[in-house]
This record gives C-alpha cells, sequence and structure tokens, in this order.
C-alpha cells in the first residue's frame, strides 16, 4: 500500500502573527516556522495503516527550501521519502493552485491512500483537501477520526455536526483526519538521526508540469485587497480569586449587565 | 444589466432547513436575485421558508441520492445546474457538508473560491468578502476567476430576515457521476449533547483541561443549567474523551456567537478562540494571569475553577 500524506510547512501558530503591510501578506519566517500540527495527525494515521498493512508513507508539501525542516519533522516521525515543491513563482498561491500543484505530484505517485489535515493551521479554508480529491478523481472521506484498510475497502469514522457517520469507500480515496484519529508519535533520537539521511527530491514548477503565470500571486484566482489590524475593543477587567467569594459577587454582577442573569 | 443571480447552497436538515443556509439569504438579497439550491428528498417543504426569507427561485431536486451525506452525486448535479443557469455568485454556509460540496466543486470547475467570509458585497462590479486572519488581522479579498464565484460564509456572519416573498420552483434532475457514486455511507450515529444547542445558545458555559478530570467537567455543567446555558468544550478535552466531539467549540468545532461565554480552565489558544471571539461578552476563570483568554475577557477572573464554578452556581441559584 502506498500512502501519501500531506505536510505543510507554516509559521508557529503559538507565535504571534507577523504581516508584511506592503505584500498584504503573512511574513513567513523559516527560523519560526514548523510542520502544522494537524498534519502530525495525518502523518500518525498514515504510518500507523503502513505498519499494520505494509507499504510506503511519502510525504508531499509545498513551500519554501525551508519546508525541508518541517519534512525532516515528518521523516523523524517514521516517513520514508518526500517531495518538496519548491519555486520562487509559488510564493502567494490561494488555495486552488497549491491543490493543483500538490495533485500533480500526488497523480505522478499513484498512491491508494492521501492522507491530509481537514485545514490547516494558518490558512484554515480547508479547500485544498476537497479541491485536490477532485483533480485527482478520487472519492474523499472527510473530518474522519478512525481509518480502517480490509483488501481495497476503506471504512472509516467521520465527524459531523450532530455525531458520526460510518462511510466506506474503495481505494484510492483521499482522507482528511482531525485531532482525534490518533496521537502524534513523538520522534525518537535515532528517528532523528534517519532522518538525516532519508531523500527530499526537491522539484520546480516545470517539472510539476504548471506554468509560472499561472502559479504564486501572478496566477492566484484569489486576490488579496488589503490587510489591516483588527482592533480589538476589549477593556478586561482583572479580579483576583483570594478565596473570599468577592470573584463570585463580582462575576454575578457581570452576568447581571449582560442579562444573563 | 441583468440583475446578478446569487445562489445559495441550502443543506436541508431534520428540522428543515438549515439555519446556516437561512441566514444567507440576507447577503444573497442585498447583492441581486437571491436563488437556493435545494437538492434533498424532503426538499419541497422547505420552498416557502426560503421564498419567505427572500429567495426567489428555488432549484429543486429532490433525488433520493441526496438522503445521504454524499459529495460526488451533489457535485455532479450542481456543476449541471451551473453550466445551465450561468450564476454570478454562490454562498456556501459554513456547515461540514457544504464545504465538501464547495472545495469539490472549485477543483472541478478550477475557479477560485474565499472560505471563512465575515461580509461579502460587490463593490461596483469588484466581490470584495472580508476574511479574518489569525485573531488580529483582517484581510478584504476578491476573485479573479468565475462566475460562478464562490464564497463561504462565517456562521452567523448575517441574520436571515422574514419579508414575506415566495419562490418560484424548478425542477433540476440528478446527474448521475460518470463513474458512479463511490461513497457508501453504513451508518449515522446522533451524538447530541442534551439540553441547549451550542449553536443557538445566548449564554454559553464552556470548560477545558483546566478542570483536571473529567468528573469535574460536572461543575460546568452545574452552572450552565442554572444559567439556561449550553454546554461547551476546548478541544483538549473532547480529544482526550471527556465529552463527545459535538461539544467542540473552535476552529475546527462549532463556531458560537452567545451574547455571554464563560470559559472556564480554558488557556485561549487561537484555534479555539476562532470558534467564539465574536461572542458578546466573555468572562473567563483561570489560574494563571498569563493565560491568552484574558486579552479577549470583559471580566477575567484569576484563580481556581473548581473552587469558583460551584460558588457561583450557588449564588447563580439564590438569585433566581
Ligand atoms: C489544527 C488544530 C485545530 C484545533 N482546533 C481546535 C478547536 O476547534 N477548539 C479548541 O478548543 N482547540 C483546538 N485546537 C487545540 C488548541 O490549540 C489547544 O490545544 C486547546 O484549545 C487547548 O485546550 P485547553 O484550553 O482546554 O487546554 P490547555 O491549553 O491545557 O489550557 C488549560 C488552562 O487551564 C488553566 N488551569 C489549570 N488549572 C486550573 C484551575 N484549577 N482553574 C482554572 N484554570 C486552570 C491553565 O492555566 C490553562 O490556561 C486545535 C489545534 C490544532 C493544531
Ligand atoms: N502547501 C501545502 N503543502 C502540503 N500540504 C498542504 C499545503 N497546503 C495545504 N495542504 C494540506 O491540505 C490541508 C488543508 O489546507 P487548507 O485547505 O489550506 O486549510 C492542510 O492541512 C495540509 O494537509
Amino acid at each position: 500500500m502506498k500512502i501519501v500524506v500531506c505536510a505543510k510547512f507554516i509559521p508557529d501558530p503559538n507565535l504571534a502573527l507577523v504581516v508584511d503591510p506592503d505584500k498584504k501578506r503573512v511574513v513567513r519566517d523559516p527560523s519560526q516556522s514548523i510542520l502544522d500540527p494537524g498534519d502530525e495527525f495525518g502523518i500518525e494515521a498514515a504510518l500507523q495503516l503502513a505498519e499494520k498493512h505494509g507499504g510506503e508513507v511519502v510525504a508531499v508539501s509545498m513551500g519554501p527550501e525551508s519546508a525541508d525542516a518541517g519534512i525532516r519533522r515528518a521523516m523523524a516521525m517514521g516517513v520514508e521519502r518526500a517531495i518538496l515543491i519548491t519555486d520562487q513563482s509559488l510564493e502567494g498561491s490561494d488555495a486552488l493552485t497549491t491543490a493543483e500543484v500538490l495533485s500533480s505530484v500526488i497523480a505522478s505517485e499513484a498512491p491508494d491512500i492521501v492522507v491530509t489535515a481537514t485545514e490547516s493551521t494558518d490558512a484554515y479554508t480547508g479547500m485544498v483537501p476537497g479541491a485536490m480529491a477532485a483533480m485527482l478523481d478520487m472519492p474523499q472521506l472527510t473530518f474522519v477520526r478512525s481509518i480502517e484498510v480490509d483488501g481495497q475497502t476503506v471504512t472509516a469514522q467521520r465527524d459531523y455536526e450532530n455525531g458520526y457517520q460510518t462511510v466506506r469507500a474503495a481505494l484510492p480515496v483521499l482522507i482528511t483526519v482531525t485531532a482525534s484519529v490518533a496521537e502524534p508519535r513523538y520522534p525518537s533520537f535515532k528517528g532523528m538521526m534517519q532522518a538525516k539521511k532519508k531523500p527530499i527530491d526537491t522539484r520546480d514548477l516545470g517539472a510539476v508540469g504548471i506554468d509560472a503565470g499561472s502559479a504564486g500571486e501572478a496566477g492566484a484566482r484569489e486576490k488579496v485587497l488589503d490587510l489591516s489590524k483588527v482592533q480589538i475593543e476589549k477593556q478586561t477587567r482583572v479580579v483576583e480569586d483570594d478565596g473570599t467569594g468577592d470573584s463570585v459577587d463580582e462575576i454575578v454582577a457581570y452576568l447581571k449587565h449582560a442579562q444573563a442573569i | 444589466m441583468p440583475e446578478r443571480r446569487v445562489w445559495i447552497w441550502t443543506e436541508i436538515g431534520a428540522d428543515g432547513v438549515h439555519p446556516l443556509s437561512l441566514e444567507l439569504l440576507t447577503p444573497a438579497s442585498a447583492m441581486g436575485t437571491a436563488e437556493a439550491v435545494v437538492f434533498s428528498p424532503n426538499g419541497s417543504g422547505s420552498t416557502s421558508v426560503l421564498g419567505d426569507n427572500g429567495a426567489s427561485v428555488v432549484h429543486l431536486c429532490e433525488d433520493q441520492v441526496f438522503a445521504d451525506y454524499v459529495v460526488e452525486p451533489h457535485v455532479a448535479t450542481l456543476v449541471e445546474l451551473i453550466s445551465s443557469e450561468q450564476p454570478d455568485l454562490i454562498l456556501f454556509p459554513s456547515t461540514f457538508p457544504a464545504r465538501d460540496v464547495m472545495a469539490r466543486l472549485a477543483g472541478t470547475l478550477r475557479v477560485g473560491v474565499i472560505a471563512n467570509a465575515s461580509a461579502v458585497e460587490y463593490d461596483g462590479d469588484q466581490l470584495v468578502a472580508s476574511v479574518g486572519y489569525g485573531a488580529d488581522f483582517e484581510s478584504r479579498v476578491t476573485l479573479a476567476s468565475g462566475p460562478p464565484h464562490l464564497v463561504q460564509v462565517r456562521r452567523k456572519a448575517y441574520t436571515a430576515e422574514a419579508s414575506g416573498g415566495s419562490a418560484e420552483v424548478r425542477e433540476v434532475p440528478a446527474v448521475s457521476a460518470s463513474n458512479g457514486y463511490r461513497v457508501q455511507v453504513v451508518e449515522t450515529v446522533q451524538e447530541t449533547s442534551e439540553g441547549i444547542n451550542l449553536e443557538d445558545a445566548s449564554v454559553i458555559v464552556s470548560g477545558g483541561r483546566g478542570l483536571g478530570q473529567p468528573e469535574n467537567f460536572r461543575l460546568v455543567e452545574d452552572l450552565a443549567k442554572e444559567l439556561n446555558a449550553a454546554v461547551g468544550a476546548s478541544r483538549a478535552i473532547v480529544d482526550a474523551g471527556w465529552v463527545p466531539y459535538s461539544y467542540q467549540v473552535g476552529q475546527t468545532g462549532k463556531t458560537v456567537k452567545p451574547s455571554v461565554y464563560v470559559a472556564a480552565g480554558i488557556s485561549g489558544a487561537i484555534q479555539h478562540i476562532a470558534g467564539m471571539g465574536n461572542s458578546q461578552h466573555v468572562i473567563a476563570i483561570n489560574s494563571d494571569p498569563e493565560a491568552p483568554i484574558f486579552e479577549l475577557a470583559d471580566l477575567g477572573v484569576v484563580g481556581d475553577a473548581l473552587t469558583i464554578l460551584p460558588k457561583l452556581t450557588e449564588r447563580v441559584r439564590s438569585e433566581r
């Protein structure tokens, strides 16, 4: 079984977002970027499937050259090899271009299963996986919290608004996973050492078969007109609870003010 | 110039039109002729409420295939309808199935999309949507592709407005996807939280990992009961199995916009705030004065939720 897993390199979500007002874009400082924690769930799920059924897990990432740091993390977890699509003219790509680039590379791998996160932690459009499923002509199983493979059939549980569903499809299939699917393993020291020697196949746009004019900011169909800081007008009133119960008075007063009581 | 045709993707649930689809008729009517697309075996029951809220046309397909969550038949039928009708803009609600349909549609038509819009309008001929970025930034974006423009609107960005109109119903034939329908729904299990629905609640009490252990979640439920509030949770405790996923508030859970949101033992990670940051009043109880939730709170209480919650519940009870 061959599983392709998407691995996005994103600005560390625990740090404040830095924006370049001229470029109308988020500043992506490689030294402050990490493998999307959302993708670690997909990687873990893919590794578990490969461990159970045999097969190979390949990571695919589109991003700056420095995204290899994110890929190494995936490799330290156990991913065998990776493809990184990196090209100056990809900067500023929208969800559609990202899906076109990734799916063209994924198609060349002819995987049985493609695993992605439900949405990226930085962009959270959740549009890339579904668009890729269309381009790859694969059925899609989304918001998946558990995956079982039996021969050529995948059975998954997916979350939905009011509960969960069991869904089934034949391979090949694209699956988006939630954080309930598996607890990502922490890379071992040995894993980290091995990761350094694993192959990353770096490709530019030409190799992917997409022309530069239709990629990146120039080719983006979603255009940013402007980007501004939101004024947060909240005036927080902070009270310390010293155990005397005064804070409860404050909360009750506030609840009354907000007409909740 | 003919009027702009704005479609809304209409989800039908057990109680009829999904409220998030109904909300979309408000911006749709403001931008042009609002038309609803309804693919559901029991869609005809919803045409009057759609008309009442501003739809002048309902494109209706009641094929049995749409009884289940199946993305491909929805997209195949929608693609045909789009090519014959040529809408200018299609608005999608922020529901899971609608997002799946929209994403696959975008990949099929190869048109751009805007996700998570908190507002959408036309400036002359140019589509302009507002999209939040992180907690602190907002962008205005447009689409250079289409028609159709595809825009997903955030929950509760608009309010449904009954206008007393009625809609003309146009039957749409179901299109079978060339490669058949490849996803089969084996079982659907409802797991709704008891009591008040999170999305409709005007008061929500949510708990997080700061409660320490699953048994203590009861303290949140007790207060909620006293306040007639819905109960929410952070993902940390959903993943830990304390409460079902349907409780989860945040980027990958529900988006809520209550009048009052009480967060107990929740740190206020950006992904949590993504789901509740638009609450009108936020009260946070957290033992760590540096917790990010305090940046957003109107009233922040630094202290132990395990001692404060029961006292508070008691006090609220005596106030009633
Ligand atoms: C892709 C992705 C999507 C995500 N989506 C969501 C989402 O939809 N919703 C969501 O909630 N999270 C989401 N998360 C997770 C999010 O990043 C946080 O990990 C999560 O919200 C933390 O939950 P928490 O605040 O309960 O736990 P913690 O971050 O562990 O915080 C617990 C808090 O409790 C406080 N505390 C401890 N003891 C006490 C006490 N006795 N009394 C009072 N306070 C106390 C602590 O000071 C701390 O601030 C997502 C993460 C990723 C990567
Ligand atoms: N540049 C990228 N490289 C690799 N995977 C990506 C990239 N962009 C998106 N993905 C995958 O698609 C998921 C959804 O992304 P998005 O649609 O941007 O929210 C991500 O969580 C990744 O798994």
